[in-house]
């Protein structure tokens, strides 16, 4: 129901009070404001840390190996140690939760670089893998191939080559497949151009300035023997891979005398447990948003109550005068309700506009940085904004209800002898 | 019409109570031109106020077209009100961000008649008041005579059986003056009840019977024949005095 009246009226009696309607008006902008604004970069904090993890396995966990910090069967504390191929064929044959398990070998950097073609030389993280590992950690081919069983069990000198060794290593129009690298003294044949589709980096540095060559291959030619730096490994559906992960670690401190005890030597994390925290993080950030999000606009509304407060007390003659002619308790009260509502509305809707306005620009500005960004998509969804609108008009209503209760108070006759 | 019978009110100031109606006894019939007269501080208005249903008696009982008033919830003294009493005011208590004819449209508003039709009525009345050329205006852009007229039109657009007016002419100059009891003549001659508030003799022998308040009682009650030879004796008083 349309009630041009009431409107013309809300509308002079906000106009009449310009200054005052406005900072009436501004707490509640503001409140919803940073509601929208706080809401929507804790959200895009998620969507950048999710987005960067998506693609990854989040059933996997991973292996490297400490120094011992308990001393055991005859070993003093302090040892260094190594996975080592038996391991990883005890695990195959012996552990059936497992689905992917990939090995990784680091390729030490040495001083100065490790990486020349012609006239051409960079400092690169090379990596030996098995094709599993692609499974785990999602990776796109931008030209070529992706790495296979055949590379492995050939020990070809092979390799992938992420973005940015092919912009130091190459010119601009060159094709770099087919062409060959000298990764610390051996020559590899480039097969791949790999692009990262996760932003979890194992053995630090950029991800785009990755060299992936058969495990194999870099165990014979830089003389590793039998041993394994890190492994990752997935979980069969239906398994957990936390105890996927404490199952392994008991296998290989038995395997390599560590003391059950040691908390240490081998080093291990899993993504489920990561993804857990982290999903505990978002959660805590947008309960936060909505604290102090609520609180500013309740402090808002309680400044639309009292403005609604003052207003009344300016008009008592005009509502007596009202009241005189007819008009009921009900009607005034409707009145008064209605003009706090609306005006908490116009200053929320503005305030919301405005928070999701900011929010585009600052995505647009995102999006022109790359996906390098743990920040992405700041945005608030339908239902936020909803019940953003639901609690202004919740909200406008009570603000409305007690200078509406204390107008209807005043008897018509008080009110019409205000005039003094 | 009016049954008043034995009407007592006080304001309370402070601790102590001030009486200002000591037990009314009054009664006006349909159709009667009646106006109350009294010092300043009489309670003329507090009188008028409580045939208005805008204010509550202490004591005595007061009919209004054989409805006994008392103790009625706000809800149903505003129906009562916008159904059977038009007021008027000295200060004409416009609305003064509405113009003429919604001012005059209002009471219709609050019976929920729609737009158009209270429009149509209010231009109506406004055209009976010679008022037709100014339905447009502001408040704030009208002679006191002629805010009086709108006033005077929004009372009457409800069609109410009684015409209540506190000091009406009190603000406005003699010819104006004259010009609105002329009005109120008319529209009692239509039918209407209507009682007025004044202290101008001149005024208040335009009614058909004056009453006039005294510490709190009636003291005297003039009616029509004794009007000629009341401005006479009022005249002699003055002399005295
Ligand atoms: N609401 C009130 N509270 C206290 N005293 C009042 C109130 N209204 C009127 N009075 C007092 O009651 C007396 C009568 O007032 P009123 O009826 O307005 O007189 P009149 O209209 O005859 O001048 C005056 O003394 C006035 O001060
Ligand atoms: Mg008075």
């Amino acid at each position: 129901m349309f009630d041009l009246d009431l409107w013309k009226e809300i509308l002079s009696a906000l106009k009449q009070n310009r200054m005052r309607s406005f900072m009436t008006a501004f707490g509640v902008f503001w409140g919803i404001f940073m509601l929208v604004i706080m809401s929507g970069a804790g959200r895009a904090l998620q969507n950048g840390v999710l987005d960067g993890v998506r693609a990854f396995a989040t059933n996997s966990a991973f292996f490297w190996t400490e120094r011992t910090s308990v001393p055991y069967e005859g070993f003093q504390r302090g040892r260094r140690w190594n996975y080592d191929n038996q391991d990883l064929e005890y695990i195959r044959s012996n552990v059936a939760e497992i689905e992917y398990l990939s090995p990784r070998l680091f390729g030490w950097q040495q001083d100065g670089d490790n990486t020349v073609r012609g006239e051409r030389t960079g400092v690169f993280n090379i990596y030996g893998d098995y094709p599993d590992y692609f499974k785990i950690d999602q990776w796109t081919t931008l030209k070529g191939r992706l790495m296979n069983e055949i590379d492995v069990m050939q020990k070809r000198k092979v390799c992938f080559i992420g973005e940015r060794v092919v912009e130091t290593m190459f010119d601009k129009d060159e094709d770099p497949i087919g062409q060959y690298l000298k990764l610390s003294g051996v020559y590899f044949q480039v097969v791949g151009v790999i692009h990262p589709e996760t932003r979890i980096n194992i053995g630090g540095g950029k991800k785009e300035e990755t060299i992936i060559i058969p495990f194999t291959t870099m165990q014979t030619a830089y003389n590793y023997g039998n041993i394994i730096h890190f492994f990752s490994v997935t979980a069969r559906k239906g398994y957990s891979v936390s105890s996927l992960q404490e199952k392994l670690k008991k296998i290989l401190k038995e395997r390599h005398q560590i003391a059950p005890d040691d908390l240490q030597a081998v080093g291990s994390f899993n993504i489920e447990a990561q993804f857990i925290k982290f999903g505990k993080l978002f959660t805590g950030i947008q309960v936060l948003t909505w604290i102090v999000g609520v609180g500013t606009l309740f402090a808002g509304i309680i400044g639309v109550s009292n403005i609604m407060l003052i207003i009344i007390k300016e008009r008592t003659q005009e509502i007596g005068i009202q009241r005189a002619i007819g008009a009921t308790p009900g009607k005034i009260m409707t009145h008064i309700v209605a003009e706090s509502v609306f005006l908490t509305l116009m200053a929320g809707y503005i305030g919301l506009s405005l928070g999701v306005f900011i929010l585009a620009m600052l995505n647009k500005f995102l999006e022109s940085q790359g996906d390098e960004l743990f920040f992405r998509n700041p945005q608030i969804d339908l239902r936020m904004a909803l019940s953003a609108l639901a609690i202004l008009v919740i909200s406008g209503v009570f603000a409305g209800l007690i200078p509406a209760k204390r107008a209807i108070s005043i008897k018509p006759i008080d009110a019409l002898r205000d005039e003094g | 019409m009016i049954k008043l019978n034995d009407i007592h009110k006080s304001y309370a100031m402070g601790s102590s109570k001030l009486h200002v109606l000591k037990g009314i006894d009054l009664d006006i019939h349909q159709g009667e031109f009646v106006s109350i007269m009294g010092s300043s501080g009489s309670g003329k208005s507090t009188l008028l106020n409580i045939l208005g249903i805008l204010d509550n008696y202490d004591q005595g009982s007061y009919h209004l077209g054989g409805k006994l008033i008392s103790n009625m919830s706000e809800k149903k003294a505003a129906r009562l009100r916008n159904e059977m009493v038009g007021f008027v005011f000295q200060s004409f208590n416009l609305i003064s961000f509405k113009n003429a004819m919604e001012n005059v449209a209002l009471p219709l508003y609050y019976k929920g008649v729609n737009r158009k039709k209270r429009n149509l009525m209010a231009m109506e009345y406004l055209d009976r008041l010679g008022l037709k050329d100014w339905a447009a205006h502001m408040p704030n852009e009208l002679s006191g005579g002629q805010k009086q007229r709108v006033a005077i039109a929004r009372a009457l657009i409800s069609q109410p059986k009684i015409l209540l007016a506190d000091e009406p002419t009190g603000a406005l100059d003699t010819t104006t003056s004259y010009e609105v009891m002329a009005i109120l003549q008319e529209i009692n001659q239509a039918g209407i009840t209507v009682i007025i508030v004044t202290h101008e003799h001149d005024i208040a022998s335009m009614t058909k019977k004056v009453v006039r308040l005294k510490d709190g009682l009636i003291d005297e009650v003039i009616v029509n024949g004794e009007l000629a030879d009341f401005s006479s004796q009022y005249a002699r008083e003055i002399q005295s005095v």
